[in-house]
């Protein structure tokens, strides 16, 4: 018995020591925690048309390129060129295997027409024709499609299911990993219960159709000793083969970033503590229609991709030129960015495929370009492909997968008039760490748009309302006017403005007016005294005019009389009998 | 019982062309190969040829003849080819395979 591993299973899927062994299918190997039970059979069913074949095909095309196991497929329905065909067109190339040795085919015909039971038998012949194709290549992975084929070809049950007993014990001892497919039976797993013979791992793959939009979905029934994702995941056919899609991060253990981000808005960024947003955050940006989500969410487009970063555009209601032209009406260039490889969009309508779908083409296109924000616009619009609770589960595990990779979501949602603005259609809103919520604001005859941060987790944020201004270089944010009318916008608001403005006006001219007035006084004053001065100086002057003249009379006068005595005496040497002498005398006593 | 094995009749005679499947000397392939010599003296005496296939040395014949059973006889001619499984122990079943006698036919109402 071989038990060489030509390739270690992966560490995280250490349960135990049961060996693993890789599918290479996208997602499978996530929810198995490593892959299929290595060396042993695993039953594959489901209903027809459900994707077995193809699993099992991609099972061993995967063993054979990725992981240098060679595999055997042992068909009981289709031939080796119906097979080829049939995966040709997601890019198997089974024939080229083949002739690299990499793989064997073996169609096993079994028409019960042309077989006479005569007695007793076994299904030797079977097990030397996988011996010897496995053998001839070394082959380690087996694909039995569908054993159970042999079950309308042979007569005898009884022989065949010891045979097909038989048949598994052999596969393990030989230490092959086998898919085992099997047609879903009513009521029972297989039609043929199959599942009482292989019993180390089983797993289901369904689809349903709702309202017309197809939903594949594979489920790990069970994983004899190991554990495994429980869950049904929906996983899809695509030109490359199967993807499953498990929920990426099951126990929220991302990183978070400290890092701070521009939205784009300088005045969004002052909303935003005057910081911006965190890397990595989802961001809601809601409201109803014609509000300006696509616009804004644009500016963080522009913002992103102006520093240097790559950005994916989702849009379910636009082509890419449509937004591309209406952008550059508020002044965003957005062709610019796609021409240097930094933004890329990805147009599509909802109805287009299932959710699903939806959910693998994001991941795989943000896969391939590696952006670091990623707009969504808008995921109402993925309502139209599943229901509101198929529609949040894949918004969630989007929003989880883009976290996981710390990749920035911005997520518009579309409100219906009618319904309560805090509350989202999908009711995400518990999922998303910031949230922007743009409405209209109708008054004065007029509809102005109007925007707050509902939410911001982890950043001081304002709790202002800002009017959303959408100009021809783009979003504006105006602060509203509060006044005693309330919360005006628009029009209204400028008026309203102007009326302050006149009034202030008016306050000052006013002022002014009467400092004027006083200015005038005071000068007005001022000249009175100074007229009053000058008259007190005139009448000073005049007083000591008078006063001098006075003086100088007075000194005339004695002088006069001094001359008139002299001359008295010196002509007759005698007085007068007058007073004049008299007083003469007088005063010269 | 050799593993290859072409009985002694007139080659101008061998109308029927038949091919035993076995993988190996098993109890079931003797015993196949003792009843189909029997069937084959009683019914097509002078007539047959039987070409034995070990399976365990020529493991890529089985896919030719889309063998899965074993011991799987195989009737090559006369055409169509017919196919019989088991070690041939219901006679009557194996000369409904080779077509060496009818069917029962199914009651007619």
């Amino acid at each position: 018995m071989r038990s060489t591993k030509t390739k270690p299973v992966s560490g995280k899927a250490d349960h135990g020591n049961l060996p693993k062994c890789l599918t290479g299918i996208h997602g499978l190997d996530e929810i198995t925690l490593g892959g299929l039970p290595r060396g042993r059979p695993t039953l594959v069913c489901g209903g027809a048309g459900c994707g077995k074949t193809l699993l099992g095909i991609e099972f061993l095309v995967r063993g054979a390129t990725l992981f240098g196991e060679p595999g055997v497929c042992v068909s009981f329905e289709e031939t080796a060129e119906e097979l080829t065909s049939n995966v040709e067109s997601l890019g198997f190339n089974l024939t080229t295997l083949v002739r690299q040795k990499k793989l064997a085919i073996d169609h096993v015909q079994v028409e019960r027409n042309l077989i006479e039971e005569t007695g007793d038998y076994d299904l030797e012949a079977l097990f030397v024709r996988i011996g010897h194709a496995v053998d001839a290549i070394g082959a380690k992975r087996v694909l039995l499609d569908s054993v159970e084929a042999l079950f309308a070809g042979l007569e005898d049950e009884s022989v065949l299911r010891s045979e097909l007993r038989r048949l598994f014990r052999w596969l393990k001892d030989r230490n092959l990993t086998t898919i085992v497919t099997g047609e879903r039976g009513q009521g029972t797993l297989t039609r043929h219960g199959l599942e009482e013979y292989i019993s180390d791992c089983v797993i289901l793959l369904d689809h349903q159709v709702t309202e017309t939009i197809l939903t594949r979905r594979l489920r790990v029934v069970k994983y004899r000793g190991s554990t495994h994702g429980m869950n049904e995941y929906p996983f899809l056919i695509e030109s490359d083969g199967i993807s499953v899609l498990p929920v990426t991060s099951m126990a929220l253990k991302y990183k978070s970033s400290n890092e701070r981000v521009s939205t784009g808005v300088p005045a969004l960024d002052e909303m935003f503590g005057g910081k911006g947003y965190f890397r990595g955050n989802s961001i809601l940006v809601s409201g109803t229609s014609g509000t300006g989500k696509t616009s804004l969410t644009t500016h963080f487009v522009d913002a992103a991709c102006g520093r240097g970063e790559k950005c994916v555009f989702f849009s379910f209601e636009e082509p890419a030129d449509q937004i591309i032209r209406n952008m550059r009406s508020i002044g965003i260039n957005l062709q610019r960015w796609v021409d240097k490889g930094l933004l890329h969009f990805h147009s599509v309508r909802p109805t287009t495929y299932g959710l699903e779908m939806h959910l693998v083409k994001i991941h795989k296109v943000i896969q391939e370009f590696g952006p670091s924000l990623v707009v969504v616009d808008p995921v109402t619009g993925l309502l139209h492909a599943g229901t509101a609770y198929e529609t949040r589960s894949i918004l969630l595990r989007m929003i989880d997968f883009l976290k996981e990779r710390q990749i920035t979501a911005i997520l518009t949602t579309l409100t219906s008039g009618t319904a309560m603005q805090e509350q989202t259609e999908v009711e995400i809103s518990s999922l998303v760490d910031a949230w922007l919520l743009l409405r209209d604001i109708e008054s004065g005859g007029e509809r102005n748009r109007g925007i707050y941060i509902l939410k911001a987790r982890g950043v001081a944020h304002s709790n202002q309302i800002r009017e959303f201004l959408l100009t021809s270089h783009g979003v504006e944010l105006r602060e509203v006017y509060l006044g005693e009318a309330g919360m005006l916008t628009g029009s209204a608001r400028v008026t309203q403005e102007a009326k302050d403005e006149s009034a202030a006006l008016i306050g000052r001219q006013e002022i002014e007016r009467k400092q004027l007035l006083l200015q005038r006084k005071r000068r007005a004053l001022d000249a009175q005294i100074a007229a009053l001065q000058l008259d007190l100086e005139t009448e000073v002057q005049e007083s000591e005019q008078l006063i001098a003249q006075e003086k100088l009379k007075v000194k005339k006068w004695e002088q006069d009389r001094g001359v008139m005595v002299t001359s008295r005496y010196g002509n007759s040497g005698m007085r007068t009998e007058n007073g004049r002498p008299a007083a003469a005398a007088g005063k010269g006593k | 019982m050799p593993t290859k094995k072409k009985t002694a009749v007139p080659a101008q005679r061998a109308n029927w062309e038949l091919r035993l499947y076995v993988a190996g000397q098993t109890a079931k392939s003797l015993q196949a190969f003792a009843n189909l010599k029997r069937i084959c003296e009683e019914h097509l005496a002078g007539e047959y040829h039987i070409e034995i296939v070990d399976l365990l040395q020529n493991p890529q014949l089985a896919a030719g003849d889309q063998i899965i059973a074993l011991p799987t006889l195989v009737r090559k001619l006369p055409e169509p080819v017919r196919k019989i499984i088991g070690d041939l122990s219901n006679t009557e079943r194996v000369l409904v395979g080779l077509d060496l006698q009818p069917r029962i036919a199914p009651l007619k109402p």
